[in-house]
């Protein structure tokens, strides 16, 4: 029995870090513009694809170290890109029109580019599920992938904390008009965030497919519903909210699975977190204090 | 909206095909095929097909078994000295379309039978329109349930999916001599929880023992603590029905948890090359496998061959089969007319087929025995086969090597161990594999 129950803890951690990478993306947008990029499940598709396709054209199992490096680097520059885009085409245009926009009409225009990207990924790679070349033993993925997440997590908050960027993003997070007044390029700074927030959420899909390989169209909703919850568990807006909410649904998904209702995986998880929510409505470490009107 | 849009062009279909159908019996019998059962001229067959769209491999396989199966029938001589015309209509892979092609080809061309669809959503359009006219339709290989469920006209070759749980229980614990079992399975995939509950009921009665069952989305994709546990059980075999896309990343873990491709058993849905060099050993349950061991197989595999240049499907063989049961019941028919068929084809017992002796049963679903392969070195070979019928089959032509053996044939069977890739290199007979990755997958 606690044999199982560590390597469920194990595993569940790994599964964790790798939701926590992508919930970093949703918590980041939302954090600056108070928008939920329902894309950003799209992106991490997308972002599995390209992995995927790169991994292959660098030689897959043959050359396992240049293929997942590269592979990788390759996954995240197409996912930033394509995150900056989405935000230039779908978000940018509604903010310039300022106070004409309501604040559902974003919320709209992310659900149209989610449903957008992921039949645009149908339409290109078919609906088939293609399963990513094994590179390195399944084992060993889990390590990487823990260092990988952890790593990235640390250089994030070295980026939100000790650079420029992070300190114009944290100025805009508390009041856009404000930082705007004092000299921060607001387009240019949400456009990065979207582009850090998409290159992580392809870190995590290589690295997800990397252990359990297969990618799909609709594979998006499957891991982004989860990111999206741990976020908000986390108290969305925040960086180190996101990636306990992360760990916390990855390691509780994992330890259902020893349970006999391991079909209601999704169920007693999500219970798990209404709860939470119920006892501190702006998440774990959301702030409290700051919504300012 | 669109559900009116259809709603309207059916109607007007059906008018339309109503009014052409009244005009051409008011001409009299002026065509030379004239209707059903006029007693000259060919029997005029329907088939609908997924000729184009995103099934077409499949429909174009089938075409080709049945062409296949009319060609040999003709040759000698039709049936009741009648040839049999095939008349073949594209459905686009479609169910809407299959309705409207059905009806031209009841209503216009005058057909005594229809034989079509793979996809099973496809087939019970077809069936709902043929119970609808009368006219006997053969689904070559639509495995849900519901499809022969719409009608006494409905009838299939091949057996339901549910089926191949009782038959994986039977080779586990009968041919593998296994009785320690575990359990793994998708709870809110029909196909796979089908599969498994069916599995389950019928291990007990053959002494076998589930150890550890656990059931999972079929979503996920992460099983090393179900594995984990399982390996704390150690059972002999782990029977998991899923499809080969959720097999893939579990066989994966498998091997990293230690436990070999022989220790797993599963059923068609596994049926594709992606999953074969993973899973190396592994047996499933499946419809036909070209190089089973069985003379009426041996025949077809070798004259498909001379004709097409390739091995055949799982889907040509029932496609194959579903001709020959058609003319085997119009031959037995009392009567040349739709219903003196559907009689006949309803009687079908122990017919001889390229994928098993078939019998219809009063579900009018076909009781035949299942095949079971191997995974060998990226591909499948034939392993054995087990259910109804058998034993017979493998009396009837197998043990000897090839007995009524000219050269070529024996080199046919031989041969068709290592092309067998290309034919279960199609995703899975009886279209229920290829769940794609959307909800709307359910074969």
């Amino acid at each position: 029995m606690f044999d199982n129950l560590g390597s469920a803890l194990l595993t569940g951690i790994a599964q964790g870090a790798m939701i926590a990478l992508v919930a970093l993306g949703y918590s980041m947008v939302y954090g600056i513009l108070k928008l939920i990029n329902f894309a950003h499940s799209e992106v991490f598709m997308m972002g599995a694809f390209v992995g995927l396709f790169a991994l292959q054209a660098l030689g897959g199992e043959g050359s396992p170290l240049l293929a997942g490096v590269f592979g990788t680097l390759a996954a995240m520059l197409f996912a930033g890109l394509l995150g900056t885009v989405v935000e230039k085409l779908a978000y940018a245009p509604l903010r310039a029109r300022g106070k004409e926009a309501s604040r559902i009409a974003p919320l709209v225009t992310a659900l149209g580019m989610s449903v957008l990207l992921q039949n645009l990924a149908q339409l290109l790679f078919s609906a088939r599920v293609q399963s990513y070349p094994q590179i390195i033993p399944i084992g060993e993925t889990r390590i990487v992938i823990v260092v990988a997440c952890f790593a990235t997590m640390i250089g994030l908050w070295l980026l939100v904390h000790r650079t420029w960027f992070g300190k114009s993003m944290r100025a805009l997070s508390m009041n856009v008009d404000a930082a705007r007044l004092m000299g921060v390029r607001t387009g240019r700074v949400i456009g990065l965030t979207f582009m850090t927030g998409s290159s992580l959420a392809a870190l995590g899909a290589v690295l997800y497919c990397l252990d359990q390989s297969p990618a799909y169209p609709t594979m998006g909703t499957v891991i982004g519903t989860r990111a999206f919850v741990a976020a908000v568990i986390g108290g969305i807006g925040s960086i180190p909210g996101a990636m306990l909410g992360g760990l916390l649904i990855g390691v509780l998904g994992e330890l259902t699975k020893l349970t006999p209702y391991s079909k209601f995986q999704d169920v007693l998880v999500f219970a798990a977190l209404i709860g939470v929510l119920l006892w501190r409505p702006s998440g774990l470490l959301g702030s409290t204090a700051v919504e300012k009107v | 909206m669109f559900g009116r849009r259809r709603f309207l062009e059916g109607t007007l279909g059906l008018g339309v095909a109503g009014a052409i159908g009244s005009a051409a019996t008011a001409c009299g019998d002026s065509k030379s095929s004239g209707p059903a059962g006029s007693g000259t001229g060919p029997w005029l067959v329907g088939a609908y097909l997924s000729l184009s769209g995103a099934q077409s491999q499949f429909g174009i396989d089938t075409k080709e078994g049945i062409e296949l199966a009319v060609e040999e029938l003709n040759k000698a001589g039709g049936v009741k000295s009648r040839e049999i015309k095939v008349l073949y209509e594209d459905d686009k892979s479609k169910p809407d379309e299959a309705n409207n092609k059905v009806l031209q080809l009841i209503d216009r061309d005058k057909v005594v039978a229809l034989l079509g669809e793979i996809q099973s959503a496809i087939s019970k359009a077809g069936a709902i329109v043929a119970n609808r006219k009368k006219i006997p339709m053969i689904t070559p290989s639509s495995t849900n349930p519901d499809v022969t469920k719409t009608g006494p006209y409905a009838f299939r070759v091949c057996f339901i999916d549910d089926f191949q749980g009782q038959m994986g229980a039977e080779f586990a614990v009968k041919a593998l001599g296994k009785k320690k079992i575990g359990l793994l399975y998708a709870s809110d995939d029909l196909y796979s929880s089908g599969l498994a509950s069916e599995f389950k009921k019928a291990i007990g009665p053959l002494g076998g023992e589930i150890v550890l069952e656990k059931s999972f989305l079929k979503t996920e994709s992460n099983f090393t603590t179900f594995l984990a546990e399982m390996k704390g059980k150690s059972p002999e075999v782990i029977y998991a029905p899923v499809y080969y896309n959720q097999m893939i990343p579990l066989a994966r873990q498998a091997k990293a948890e230690g436990m070999p491709g022989e220790m797993f058993v599963g059923g068609d849905g596994w049926s594709d090359t992606s999953l074969f060099k993973e899973l190396e050993g592994a047996y499933f349950t499946d419809h036909y496998a070209p190089d089973v061991p069985w003379e009426k197989s041996r025949k077809f595999v070798e004259a498909y061959k001379a004709r097409f240049n390739r091995m055949p499907t799982s889907l040509a063989a029932m496609g194959y089969d579903a001709a020959l049961v058609l003319a085997d019941a119009i031959k037995r028919a009392k009567t040349d007319t739709p219903d003196g068929i559907r009689d006949a084809i309803a009687e079908t017992k122990d017919f001889p087929g390229a994928t098993g002796s078939i019998t219809i049963d009063g579900e009018r679903n076909a009781v035949k025995p299942a095949v079971i392969v191997q995974i060998k070195e990226g591909t499948t070979t034939y392993k054995s086969v087990v259910g109804p019928g058998a034993d017979k089959l493998l009396e009837g032509g197998a043990a000897a090597p090839a007995p009524s053996a000219e050269p070529t044939a024996s080199a046919a069977a031989s041969a068709s161990a290592e092309p067998a890739a290309s034919a279960s290199a199609v995703p899975a007979a009886s279209a229920s594999a290829a769940p794609a990755a959307s909800a709307s997958a359910a074969p």
